[in-house]
């Protein structure tokens, strides 16, 4: 098999940027956010449909970045 | 241009796929993010999980000798071996697996560039299936310790200014903004960096498609900030892992003899009590020692 549809884009959630990468292998699209800096994983997901998969993930990734604290420097 | 030090540490997407039936080499994928591996992967490869097969689990520490021989041992790699290790962000803990695998000394092991991300862009091959390689026996060397820093020696570098220290995380960590990356765990009392750390974030070694920067570039990306490798450096992040892929770079791709990896890093100086810590940016012209 072959990955299809490989995509990569960068959307902002208040003060952080997420990182979406998406394909399809077979039937199923795979996504999985990172935070950018430094780009480590933060959420995963799958579904039928590349939209989808990234709206699953998109979501849960939002969610997770909302409980990071930011100090003041 | 000129050329990596030592170019023989990285293969090419079509080297691996010339030798993917080669007895002789072993691929290993490392993930940042464990579960990919499981949603395609080069045929033929195996997998080692971070957080479970490449450290202790019980203590603190990477993998003792004798883990380490049980994973290769149980991966099917001998000594001779010829191992292939890849991974997603950039082949980010790839590199973990590397320095630990010459810390043990295993000779033949590199890096194949652009890692799991330019693979799957360039659709390439994957599979799901799992394979299965009978255990050989093997027997790792004994630490070679030069490539590891720890505590006590970056407390005296930093008393007498005998290392550059370089801080590979984001700048938000290094700034003491945040404790921890963004949507992660915070594994530390107190934000900021080790004083006369440099701030040079472990990605900009890569480009946009996963495969590292040319040597000139690298030099010019690193010589910005005084890292030349004419001074024993000390990379260091928040728990080890970004910085063995700096250490890499240091190492093998700029060919800098005295380097280290503090895989202590943010996580045990920025819980220690009375260590100094420095918040907010680096002075902008870097420090000669």
């Amino acid at each position: 098999m072959k990955p299809q549809h490989y995509r990569e884009r960068q959307v902002t959630s208040g003060p952080w940027q997420i990182h979406l990468v998406s394909y399809q292998l077979g039937d199923v699209f795979y996504c999985k956010a990172d935070n950018v800096s430094p780009g480590a994983n933060i959420a995963r997901g799958s579904a039928a449909t590349q939209e989808e998969a990234e709206r699953i993930v998109l979501k849960k990734a939002e969610e997770r970045l909302a409980r990071t604290r930011r100090q003041e420097v | 241009m000129s050329q990596y030090a030592h170019p023989e540490v990285l293969v090419s997407a079509d080297w691996v796929e010339q030798h993917l039936k080669d007895p002789k080499v072993r691929l290993v994928e490392v993930d940042v993010d464990t579960n990919s591996y499981n949603e395609g992967h080069i045929p033929g490869a195996i997998a080692w999980a971070w957080n479970q097969q490449l450290c202790d689990t019980v203590q603190r520490d990477i993998l003792s000798r004798a883990g380490f021989e049980k994973l290769m041992s149980g991966s099917g790699i001998s000594p001779e071996t010829t191992v292939v290790l890849y991974g997603d962000s950039n082949n980010w803990f790839a590199a973990w697996a590397f320095w630990q695998a010459k810390i043990y000394g295993h000779k033949d092991i590199r890096i194949l560039n652009g890692g799991r991300k330019k693979w799957l862009a360039d659709s390439r091959e994957l599979t799901t299936d799992t394979p299965s390689y009978p255990p050989v026996p093997y027997r790792a060397q004994a630490s070679d310790l030069s490539l590891r820093a720890f505590l006590p020696q970056v407390q005296g570098a930093v008393q007498k200014k005998s290392a550059a220290l370089v801080d590979v995380r984001s700048p938000q960590e290094f700034t003491g903004e945040i404790l921890a990356p963004p949507g992660l765990p915070e594994t530390c009392q107190r934000g900021g960096h080790i004083p006369g750390a440099r701030n040079i974030p472990w990605s900009k070694a890569c480009n946009d498609d996963g495969t590292f920067k040319s040597a000139d570039e690298l030099r010019a990306l690193y010589g910005a900030e005084a890292i030349d490798g004419k001074q024993p450096v000390i990379a260091y992040c928040r728990i080890g892992e970004r910085s063995s892929h700096t250490w890499f770079v240091f190492r093998y791709l700029l060919g800098f003899d005295q380097v280290t990896n503090y895989d202590g890093s943010w996580t045990e100086w920025g819980n220690l009590v009375g260590a100094p810590v420095e918040r907010g940016a680096a002075p902008a012209k870097p420090m000669q020692s």
